[in-house]
């Protein structure tokens, strides 16, 4: 048989995937994060990255940053199935490629080399912010933020100089300018 | 000091507020508290189902008839699990359920305590929401937002989780105010404009028909007036899906029948041709749209739903109006008079070549089977017991299989809330306990669950209920010993392999009912189904009506897998000829 991918229906044409990020705010409640979650994993959308912080401790409101990618249509259903959650407050959605959005990602490399490599590592890693968080005679962490291609991208050419660890959140979010999404 | 209420009483409580008469449920470990406390509230009646699944489909036949929220409470554990197939057909179905269920109390959560089960986890991608009560001070609240939610905007299941301690603990009640808006989530999303473009495409149509869905049957019987008006206003040919058969009298000239898998052949013609289709709330299932890069391909689509992510999911719309049923159909009539007066005397001219198209897919008579002076066959049972039961304003249930479509194409419903089906999931099992819902709702009313042979078992231990509450429910078998559908399709699809669709060791379906203290009756020939069917409505006690039909009929007309609305199969003899080939045998 030549498709059997799904037993209900021949798939259509395949439509073109973008790359979206969508802004959750939430209620901070028990179990939200699940509910978020399976949403995404029950209906088959993809998750690139997520994260999750409670940004108003007096209404207890989480944020919640997704970088998803789907066709219009499926993001379309994203926003209107996570509006139906009842925690769910409101959503806002940009493409990646927006230009009035920030995107940033946050990533702690941890280098074990020789001084000379160090020194070297923490410039390459001029262009973005970096930020010693911890050093010793042969070990260093730096923190960068950046985007997310910056970061594989960086992540890559650093093991030249002794990197050993890697850790790195999921993208947030912000407007540009003075316009606050509401 | 204002008096303390235990967490048990506090359910009860909300129970009250809510107005609620009835509760479907299962004592166990996890809720004696609760179950210790119903003899204090003479206002709410408990029915003891068999088994929880029993309680939530009994549950749902009680909401789809009555129109109110179904009530169920079980225990923590097996009792929450095997409520989970219920929960998940009124998911599908948008019924408003709230199930109640008992927890091991809060300090034994998370230790594998014996009859414990992550409830809110298990039930979340199956519950429009759900809580764990963690706080006897949330419980009053958590209940009636719980109503809330279940019954407002598209209907659905919602599930409260009480752990044992906290049905002890003791609190003040406070009856709940309303807040405005549960994070600011509004149903009515729709413009006078919407309302405007919707009826400058109805007064251009040429080829135009109603595709009507539950959603009419959810927003209440006013909906279905307001339908009725809308259809005979404009002179527009309906069709149904099977969740909506009801809202539009199925006897009427515009009624085209239902539309789908096995829907008829004018309805699936109609749909396939059209150049406007107005949907009002049903949501382009698979079952109804058959291949969907060929649904409807020359038409523009009206989508009226009070769920957004319903619209565009399936098939790309023209015109969505977000909103309530019953006020968007308020404004269309409102300014479909102010603008267009006699509209269906004014533009019967331009839709009348339409309707002659329609009369000529109308004369293949595509529900048509052909009939036998030796054994029943289904179809005719059906017609049989829609004639004999016709004046009587039945509700009619069904399990999931052929006999539920072939109720569907030849029961004709002219009532919304008369006909509860499990669409959505296709739950074998469904109509036995939902007759019970349904008889518990309308005491004085004639309930039958048409039955196949092989459904019905999955849950006949609610046999027992009905007769324990002297519920006259009336169960009519077609027997035809095999899984009808199952068996059509290995048939169509597997090459006549019919592996495992046969029941080789069925009951004694009269023994059986005599054992459970029923009434059994069996009916064996065409000449006999009459008076049998007679002496079944007569009987003023639950039945077990056991017909014995033809094993081998298929039901028809039908949309192949994979296949479009203008290319059906309408019987035995098209079946040889456009035999199902290639990628169309790997659907179902």
């Amino acid at each position: 048989m030549a498709n059997l991918k799904s037993a209900y229906s021949i798939a259509g044409k395949k439509q073109k995937n973008d790359t979206h990020i969508i802004v959750v705010w939430v209620d901070n409640e028990a179990g939200v994060l699940a509910r978020v979650v399976g949403l995404f994993s029950g209906r088959g959308y993809n998750i690139e990255s997520l994260a999750v912080a409670e940004v108003d401790q007096k209404q207890n409101i989480s944020r919640i940053t997704i970088v998803t990618t789907g066709t219009p249509q499926v993001i379309d259903q994203i926003k209107l199935q996570l509006k139906k959650l009842v925690p769910v407050h409101k959503v806002a959605d940009f493409k990646r490629e927006d230009k009035n959005v920030i995107f940033k990602e946050m990533a702690l490399f941890k280098f074990v080399a020789n001084n000379k490599k160090l020194i070297s590592a923490l410039n390459a890693c001029r262009n973005y912010n970096p930020v010693v968080l911890d050093q010793t005679k042969k070990s260093q962490v730096i923190q960068i933020t950046a985007l997310r291609r910056e970061i594989d991208k960086m992540s890559k050419n650093l093991t030249k100089f002794g990197l050993v660890s890697v850790s790195r959140t999921g993208a947030v979010a912000m407007t540009r300018g003075s316009d606050v999404f509401k | 000091m204002p008096k303390l209420y235990s967490g048990a009483e506090i359910v009860f409580k909300c129970l009250e507020d809510q107005n609620v008469s009835h509760i479907f449920g299962y004592p166990g470990g996890a809720v004696l508290p609760i179950y210790d406390e119903l003899k204090n509230f003479n206002s709410i009646k408990h029915i003891l189902v068999r088994h929880e699944q029993g309680a939530g489909h009994a549950a749902e036949g009680y909401a789809r008839s009555s129109g109110k929220p179904g009530v169920l409470l079980v225990t923590s554990g097996p009792g929450a699990t095997n409520a989970v197939t219920a929960l998940t057909d009124a998911y599908m179905d948008s019924v408003p359920l709230v199930c109640i269920t008992g927890q091991v109390p809060t300090h034994l959560i998370g230790t594998d305590a014996f009859q414990e089960c992550d409830t809110t986890g298990i039930t979340r991608p199956c519950t429009k929401h759900n809580w764990l009560v963690k706080d006897i001070n949330d419980l009053a609240e958590i209940m009636h937002k719980a109503f809330e939610v279940a019954t407002t905007g598209r209907p659905g299941p919602v599930l409260v989780d009480i752990p044992k301690d906290i049905q002890f603990q003791k609190t003040k009640y406070k009856n709940y105010q309303k807040v405005k808006k549960l994070n600011g989530k509004s149903h009515d999303n729709f413009s006078q404009k919407n309302i405007d473009d919707l009826i400058g495409l109805i007064s251009k149509a040429k080829k135009p028909i109603f595709y009507t869905g539950g959603g009419v049957v959810n927003s209440g019987p006013k909906a279905s007036e307001l339908l009725r008006e809308l259809v005979y206003a404009t002179g527009f040919p309906i069709t149904s899906t099977l969740q909506g058969l009801g809202c539009f009298p199925a006897d009427d000239n515009q009624f085209l029948g239902m539309l789908g898998m096995h829907g008829t052949y004018e309805a699936n013609n109609a749909m396939y041709s059209c150049d406007l289709m107005i949907n009002i709330g049903a949501r382009f299932d698979d079952r109804i749209t058959g291949k969907i890069d060929e649904f409807s391909p020359k038409s523009k689509k009206v989508h009226i739903d009070i769920d957004p992510s319903s619209i565009n999911k399936n098939v790309k719309v023209d015109l969505p109006i977000v909103g309530d049923i019953k006020s968007v159909l308020t404004s269309t009539l409102k300014t479909l008079k102010k603008s267009k007066k006699n509209f269906s005397k004014s533009n019967k001219h331009q839709i009348s070549n339409w309707w002659e198209k329609i009369q000529r897919w109308r004369s293949k008579r595509s529900l048509d089977y052909i009939g036998s002076e030796e054994t029943i066959k289904p179809q005719y049972a059906i017609e049989r017991l829609y004639e004999l039961t016709k004046d009587r304003d039945a509700y009619i249930t069904t399990e999931v299989g052929q006999h539920q479509m072939w109720a569907a194409q030849h029961y004709k419903f002219n009532k919304p809330n008369r006909w509860m089906t499990s669409g959505g999931l296709g739950t074998m099992g469904y109509g036995l306990p939902a007759a019970v819902g349904v008889q518990i709702a309308h005491p004085k009313k004639l309930v039958v669950d048409i039955a196949g042979e092989a459904s019905v078992l999955m849950t006949m231990q609610e046999m027992s209920t009905a007769v324990q509450y002297n519920l006259p429910i009336k169960i009519f078998i077609l027997n035809n010993e095999y899984m009808g559908m199952v068996r059509q399709w290995q048939e169509l699809l597997h090459d006549k392999n019919y592996s495992e669709s046969y029941t080789a060791a069925l009951p004694d379906f009269v023994k059986m009912a005599e054992a459970y203290g029923c009434v059994g009756i069996r009916a064996k020939t065409p000449e006999e189904l009459d008076d049998k069917i007679i002496e079944m409505l007569n009987t003023d006690r639950p039945v077990i009506f056991d017909c014995l039909v033809d094993k081998q009929e298929n039901c028809f007309p039908m949309i192949p897998s994979g296949k479009p609305h203008n290319q059906m199969l309408l019987g035995p003899k098209d079946q040889k000829e456009k035999k199902i080939t290639g990628k169309g045998r790997t659907l179902v």
